[in-house]
């Protein structure tokens, strides 16, 4: 059994700046990944970062996610645990965690669960041929690895994922039939999608998938027109030579963990799932286990990272420990959330945290020291 | 199917390594996983799914889904997206439910 104040599960952006933060007050932390790496899908985002006027923004994810690990390394208060899944919670507060073929238990005083998001796929026929991947695969594939998926890709989904890993495969030399959209408009940021289309990918807009075919493989695609209710015209079918499919159809939140410690959740569209209630600094309705990141909600790096901040701060001041600028620390964390969720653009995520932030604005609230989760 | 050329990446491969796939000897590098080891010698196919029968290769390649399950140095349900390779490894497709002994 290894003891601890903070377990903080999950080692990407949110999970990251948590260790940072609640180390920065004197908090010992724990931190698991189950890859053996830390950074999330910072490690493969080689494009610059898109995001507001955010001070991190036209810097590559790649980067940020080295120097976010190497502090995490040289920080004497964490403890990083790679290559470590951790599989369940206990209602006596016990994580369970594999480890090289071994069994570990972790019994934190609080948690931070930071696991981030999983790719969503789509119903058609033959989806399960190998040759369709989710996006992310395929840059993890490329970007990590280098190692192509195959010859030619049809992308289905156009928003920035889409668009950017279609991006990122041209540059690995990889051929890019077309990116299908099934909304009218494509969802990508314009500087993205500009650059793809220059370089020669057409982007059809109103089409989707219909099927796949292949005997053991994928060998080719169909895609078909959609009206203006969605519905497939017949006899708009087009043909695609391509040995690969990439899904990038939306990520779903990684909750698992949330749900085994009885955390109430609730079904937000905005937030792409089932995500838990909170309150305004990332504590679950289950004392002592917080949230940061895709895994509260999707959206970006640049928020998960904030919200990872938060987190930290509210976990180890939870514990005892703090600073003499810990309000303002606070402050500057909140007031950055706000801006970047501000405008037209942050409008779908203030709609839907609205729908599960418990607190809207409340005082920091000190929890008893022993609290019981 | 390796990138050999990228403007922005380095690819510093780290030891050559051998490993058998179905009992055919393959190579592949230290420090990359089975799946990108597979991938790079052009093989997609991991396992074969239970009920159909129908081959299944990677899908999320973060250990998330299960897509990609072999039987590696005999062991099943191995997530060969997650697995790193190494010297010897002996990779199958897994076929069914991985039987446990
Ligand atoms: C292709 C692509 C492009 C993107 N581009 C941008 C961009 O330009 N700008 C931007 O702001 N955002 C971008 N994003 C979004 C951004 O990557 C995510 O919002 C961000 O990484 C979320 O951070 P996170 O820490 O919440 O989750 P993640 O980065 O997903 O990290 C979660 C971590 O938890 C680990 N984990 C999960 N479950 C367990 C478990 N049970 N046990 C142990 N560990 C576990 C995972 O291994 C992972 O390392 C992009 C995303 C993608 C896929
Ligand atoms: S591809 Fe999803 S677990 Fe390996």
């Amino acid at each position: 059994m290894i003891a601890c104040e903070i377990c903080v599960i999950g080692g990407g952006p949110a999970g990251l700046m948590a260790a940072l933060h609640a180390a920065s007050l004197g908090a010992s932390v724990v931190i698991i990944d189950r890859n053996d790496y830390l950074g999330g899908q910072l490690i493969k985002q080689t494009h610059r970062f898109f995001g507001s006027k955010e001070q991190r923004a036209s810097e590559r994810g790649v980067n940020i996610s080295r120097e976010l690990s190497f502090a995490v390394e040289e920080e004497e208060n964490i403890k990083v645990l790679t290559a470590a899944t951790a599989l369940g919670y206990y209602k006596d507060g016990v994580v369970t965690v594999e480890k090289d073929e071994r069994f570990l238990k972790i019994k934190p005083q609080k948690i931070i669960v930071a696991t981030g998001g999983a790719e969503k796929t789509l119903p058609f026929p033959n989806n399960d041929l190998p040759g369709v991947y989710g996006a992310g695969a395929v840059q993890t594939l490329v970007n990590v690895y280098g190692v192509k998926p195959g010859q030619r890709v049809l992308m289905v989904g156009a928003g920035n994922i889409g668009v950017i890993v279609s991006y990122q495969l041209l540059q690995a030399g990889v051929e890019v039939a077309g990116i299908v959209e099934a909304a009218p408009r494509i969802g990508a940021y314009w500087v993205h999608a500009a650059k793809v289309v220059r370089a020669g990918v057409p982007i059809y807009t109103r089409h989707t998938i219909k099927g796949a075919w292949g005997e053991k493989e994928v060998e080719g695609a169909t895609t078909v027109e959609l009206d203006d209710q969605w519905r497939p015209i017949p006899g708009t079918e087009k043909d695609f030579d391509v040995d690969v499919i990439c899904l990038s159809v939306g990520l779903s939140p990684l909750t698992e963990i949330l749900w085994q410690a009885g955390c109430a959740m609730k079904y937000v569209p905005e937030l792409s799932g089932y995500v838990p209630l909170r309150n305004v600094d990332m504590e679950t309705s289950v004392p002592g286990i917080y949230i940061a990141g895709d895994a509260g909600g999707i959206e970006e790096a640049s928020a998960a990272m904030m919200e990872g901040a938060l987190a930290g701060l509210s976990a180890a001041r939870a514990l005892g420990y703090s600073a003499s600028d810990f309000n303002s620390r606070r402050a500057n964390i909140l007031r950055e959330l706000e801006n970047l969720r501000s405008g037209p653009v942050g409008e779908k995520i203030r709609k839907g945290l609205k729908k599960v932030t418990l607190i809207e604005r409340q005082e920091f609230r000190v929890l008893p020291l022993s609290s019981n989760f | 199917m390796r990138v050999y050329e990228h403007p922005i990446l380095d690819f510093t491969r780290e030891k050559k390594i051998k490993f058998t796939y179905n009992g055919r000897e393959l190579e592949g590098f230290e420090g990359e996983t089975v799946a990108a080891a597979l991938h790079a010698n052009g093989i997609r196919t991991m396992r074969e799914s239970i009920h159909l029968h129908r081959p299944r290769g990677l899908f999320c390649n973060i250990g998330n889904c299960s897509s990609c399950l072999m039987i590696v140095d005999g062991k099943p349900n191995v997530r060969v997206c997650v697995e790193k390779l190494r010297e010897g490894m002996n990779v199958m497709t897994q076929k069914g439910k991985g039987e446990l002994k």
